[in-house]
């Protein structure tokens, strides 16, 4: 193995290097100045992030198990932007919360080892790699669900999650089993050519995909999304909701458009039930929540749905739409997990009542919770309308209009719960209003990272030019 | 900068001006300055269209054209004909008057102009596009503020309304989306790339299954805005609740978007797919001009009169249109720009009215013409130029909607016009019973001494009274910047 070789994984490398630093910084960092760790975790995450940005090599290792391109690439990259605004926006949490139960380590370890394990799933050239990755990234994501540990609600949420985890991952493994009886190979390369539409195959498919449907949130394996969110921290949820998913629509993506290329009449119109299914259902349990967390639980799920339009045109357009529309669901997930952090911090508020009147105590973190709203509505000029535009032409040009249709109905009942949380912000009042705080560095730092984003990526084309050029690298 | 692109910059620039105002005085003199430079842009594009019109024979004027995502053709694309020039300056009028109209604005002040001008911004860039995606994204820019602006500054049920209002509202240009995505998907019908741009896909031959199958979808969308029966139920709600310069701007400028978008949209590129549905939608609006009158009598607060009114006169546009000829569509442009003016000036009476005897129901009111002689002497006025008087701006539009209708011979298109024609009775009921309850007889005793009208309230009104005459009194000259616009639009259709 060369050096050149290591160049090529160097996101693996860094990360597990910056892993190895904080376990060192741990040791050796006296414990009065442990706060320190958050500052030299955000620093090192932040350069680690810049660095991912150089360009890239098309490259396999290890015989075909790993590989990367610039595609792949920038699926890190896109998570690591992600990962970097959420400990931006965490950081308080964590100095206040966690350094002073001699938890602060523990948290960056897990968290950055979950995105380890992201970014061997995305890399994988096999099932074996893929497999690997897929648990790195699933199990230290359960302890941090359970990290409030004095918490009854948190721990219950960790134990949930890792036994719907594990049922995912031991059924998703077993299609995995049954894909390699109809293909003979593991390898992603050979299973592509081998791979025919027996009834094996598609049986090994469903299996398989019904364990990242479990990761998506897709429906019918979303039922542990909101309570797992509603136990677990703010940051935990957020991790979850945006960086976990978003990983797992990467790879799905890749994984429908080469290897299960040729099952595409069978998955098309099992996606077709689903995507209705999941944004149906997540629309309309979103109706009635009052807790923001359980609120935002379903209101993701709902958006998972909107994703799966561009799964089944099965076309470049629609592998680029995604991708875009993961990047800007990134941001505008962000900034309204946020705000609901940032006011949950100061307050300890997490039910919607308590946000009335909130504008005229708190008018900036208001805006930002309008803005990521907005862009999660679809409403211009948030680039979450250019996404679902895109995600619509995607599908409707394959002339799925019924199912565009659908959506847009869907968009329209999504609307309303929005606007609802826009209704306690802006129009109610409230005798006892959330009383005006200010935010650290950090925080404003990463909410105004995420809000130049939703405005950017929409108006500005050239990002969705690039992810398009880069998106026939599927093929 | 291109003289249309100003239009969306000013807007901005102005709503950028606001976030540096603090309170109730920075932020007005913000707002009308921002309003003014808008207003003397507006008459300026008059002045210029008309020049250019004499050297220039294309359909549109003026245009421009960036692209913005190549891959899928969408292009920022610009461009004026005569009927966006008379609908911008509409807009331009009503958005300064009813600036002056919330002189007094007290609570959240900043914000209430800040939506509001948003608002505009969005209808002057709904009126200057050429290229679909464009003009959907400017249509969303200027229907979403409605929800903050009758939430937070609403009287009554705001919530209600301001939600079943967005919902409707949004839940169209849902519909209209999908409309919009099939006419994209159409546009290659003749071997050509994939456009958004009108006037590309007006050269288009679209097949008839696709026009039958995306009209519907395309006309729906956009005339639920224009309070098309049975979808107007958010309009009375909606303007009820809305605070004055809202329901103004609301009923004045943002629901002429609905007809414009079906002229220019909906016919304009799905012709036969227009003649094809065409029955259906009559029977709707003409149901729609008639069922608004009769509403509008059983109803007894001022605003509630007014927004049913509005659906009876924007029914008419739509049926109009639907006649598919050039008088008739001389007309529903004539009208579009008479009740923008005409409701933008009830509504801000009703407002000034409602200020000072803090009822709207006309059974409380009484003698108001002794009272609040100018507000009460308009209010007349208006109502006349409601009921289609000859020498205000109402006549001449529906003289050209009923000539244009009755050019249809068969017995449907008849009975249709007739029912049509039968609202303009029911318009002078309602009309005179207002006038008749609130400005005459007695002076109640608790309204005997209400402050007299300011300044800016006079400016306000006159700013809208003076089009309605003007438009009554030489009608020729603006019908004929419309009809010039008309001809290549109503070439498509015959053919």
């Amino acid at each position: 193995m060369s050096f050149s070789s290591l160049l090529i994984m160097r996101h693996e490398m860094l990360l597990l290097v910056l892993i190895l630093l904080l376990i060192a910084g741990e040791i050796f960092i006296p414990k009065h100045k442990k706060s320190s760790l958050v500052h030299l975790a955000i620093f090192l995450f932040g350069i680690h992030t810049a660095v991912g940005f150089l360009p890239a090599d098309t490259e396999t290792l290890f015989g075909g198990s790993f590989r990367t391109n610039d595609m792949i690439h920038l699926f890190k990259n896109i998570l690591n932007v992600g990962v970097l605004i959420l400990l931006l926006q965490s950081a308080d949490w964590i100095t206040d919360k966690l350094i002073g139960a001699e938890k602060g380590t523990e948290f960056f370890i897990l968290l950055f080892s979950s995105l380890l394990g992201m970014y061997f799933m995305i890399s994988a050239g096999d099932f074996l790699m893929f497999y690997i990755g897929l648990e790195l990234s699933t199990l230290p994501v359960a302890a941090l669900v359970a990290f409030d540990a004095g918490k009854r609600k948190s721990s219950e949420a960790g134990v949930k999650m890792i036994l719907s985890a594990a049922l995912a991952s031991g059924i998703s493994l077993f299609g995995i089993s049954l894909l390699y009886a109809a293909t003979g190979s593991i390898y992603f390369d050979v299973m592509a050519i081998s791979m025919t539409s027996s009834s094996l195959s598609i049986l090994g498919f469903v299996l398989f995909f019904a364990g990242l449907g479990f990761k998506i949130s897709l429906a019918p394996f979303h039922f542990w999304t909101a309570d797992v969110y509603e136990g677990a921290p703010i940051p935990v949820a957020s991790f979850l909701s945006v960086i976990s998913k978003g990983a797992a629509v990467f790879i799905l993506l890749i994984l429908m458009f080469t290897v299960m290329r040729p099952l595409i009449d069978a998955w098309q119109n099992m996606l077709y039930a689903i995507a209705i299914l999941t944004m149906t259902i997540g629309n309309i349990f979103a109706l009635r929540q009052k807790n923001m967390k359980r609120f935002l639980a379903y209101s993701s799920i709902a958006q998972a749905g909107f994703i799966l339009l561009g799964l089944i045109a099965g076309t470049q357009l629609g592998a680029s739409s995604i991708i875009y529309f993961v990047l800007i669901y990134i941001f505008s997930n962000l900034a309204v997990f946020g705000v609901v952090q940032a006011i949950s911090n100061k307050t300890g508020l997490e039910h919607m009542d308590d946000y009335n009147g909130f504008y005229r105590t708190n008018p900036m973190l208001s805006l930002i919770m309008l803005l990521g709203l907005f862009s999660l509505a679809g409403i211009p000029p948030a680039a979450g309308f250019f996404g679902k535009f895109f995600l619509y032409t995607a599908a409707a040009s394959e002339g799925y209009y019924l199912l565009v249709f659908l959506a847009v109905v869907n968009v329209t009942i999504s609307l309303y719960y929005y606007l609802i949380v826009l209704r306690a912000m802006f129009i109610r009042t409230n005798d006892h209003p959330i009383p005006y705080f200010k935010n650290s560095l950090y925080m404003r730092l990463g909410l105004a990272l995420t809000v130049i984003g939703i405005l950017a990526i929409g108006m500005y084309s050239p990002i969705y030019e690039y992810i398009h050029s880069i998106s026939s690298l599927l093929n | 900068m291109d003289i249309l692109s100003l239009f969306v910059v000013v807007p901005v620039i102005t709503i950028l001006a606001l976030f540096l105002a603090k309170g109730l005085k920075q932020s007005r003199i913000v707002a009308m300055a921002g309003s003014l430079v808008q207003l003397a842009m507006a008459f300026h594009l008059v002045y210029a269209y008309v020049k250019e019109r004499a050297i220039n024979d294309d359909i549109m004027v003026f245009m421009r054209d960036v692209v913005w995502y190549e891959d899928f053709n969408i292009h920022y694309a610009i461009g004026v004909d005569g009927i966006s020039v008379a609908l911008i300056t509409l807009t331009a009028i009503v958005v300064l008057a009813g600036v002056f109209i919330s002189w007094m604005m007290e609570d959240l002040p900043k914000e209430f102009f800040v939506s509001l001008i948003v608002l505009a911004t969005g209808v002057y860039g709904f009126f200057i596009s050429i290229d679909l995606f464009t003009m959907f994204v400017f249509y969303e820019i200027a229907v979403i503020p409605m929800y903050l602006l009758i939430g937070i500054w609403g009287t009554g049920p705001k919530e209600h309304a301001a939600m079943k209002l967005t919902l409707m509202l949004m839940g169209a240009s849902a519909v209209l989306l999908v409309g919009i995505l099939g006419i994209y998907l159409n546009s290659n019908a003749d071997g050509g790339p994939l456009t958004f741009n009108i006037l590309e896909i007006a050269q288009v031959n679209i097949p008839f299954a696709a026009q039958q199958l995306f009209f519907p979808l395309t006309f729906i969308g956009f005339a639920v805005l224009g309070a098309l029966f049975p979808f107007h139920t958010w309009s009375p709600d909606g303007h009820a609740s809305a605070p004055t310069a809202v329901s103004m701007l609301h009923a004045g400028v943002l629901m002429k978007l609905g007809g414009y978008g079906v002229f220019r949209v909906a016919m304009f590129l799905l012709p036969e797919g227009a003649m094809d549905w065409s029955w259906f939608f009559i029977i709707l609006s003409a149901t729609g001009v008639i069922y608004g009158a009769l509403g509008a009598v059983r109803q007894t607060d001022l605003k509630y009169i007014n927004a049913y009114s509005s659906v009876s006169h924007l029914g008419m546009v739509l049926f109009a249109l639907l006649m598919l000829n050039k008088t008739a569509w001389t007309g529903a442009i004539l009208q579009s720009l008479s009740h923008g003016f005409m409701t933008a000036l009830f509504f801000a009476l009703i407002g000034m009215i409602y200020g000072r005897t803090k009822t709207r129901d006309i059974y409380k009111l009484g003698g108001l013409l002794k009272v609040i002689p100018f507000i009460s002497v308009v209010y007349v006025i208006a109502g006349m130029a409601s009921l289609g008087l000859p020498g205000f701006s109402g006549f001449t539009a529906e003289m050209n909607i009923f000539v244009g209708a009755f050019q249809h011979t068969d017995m449907f298109h008849r009975v249709a016009t007739i029912v049509s024609i039968s609202a303009i009775v029911v318009t002078a009921v309602y009309i005179l019973r207002v006038i008749g309850l609130m400005l005459m007889g007695p002076v109640k005793s608790e309204f005997k001494d209400l402050p007299k009208v300011r300044w800016y309230e006079v400016t306000g009104i006159l700013l809208l009274l003076i089009p309605i005459t003007a438009l009554g009194v030489a009608p020729l000259w603006i019908s004929d910047l419309i009809m010039e616009s008309i001809k290549p639009f109503i070439q498509g259709v015959i053919q």
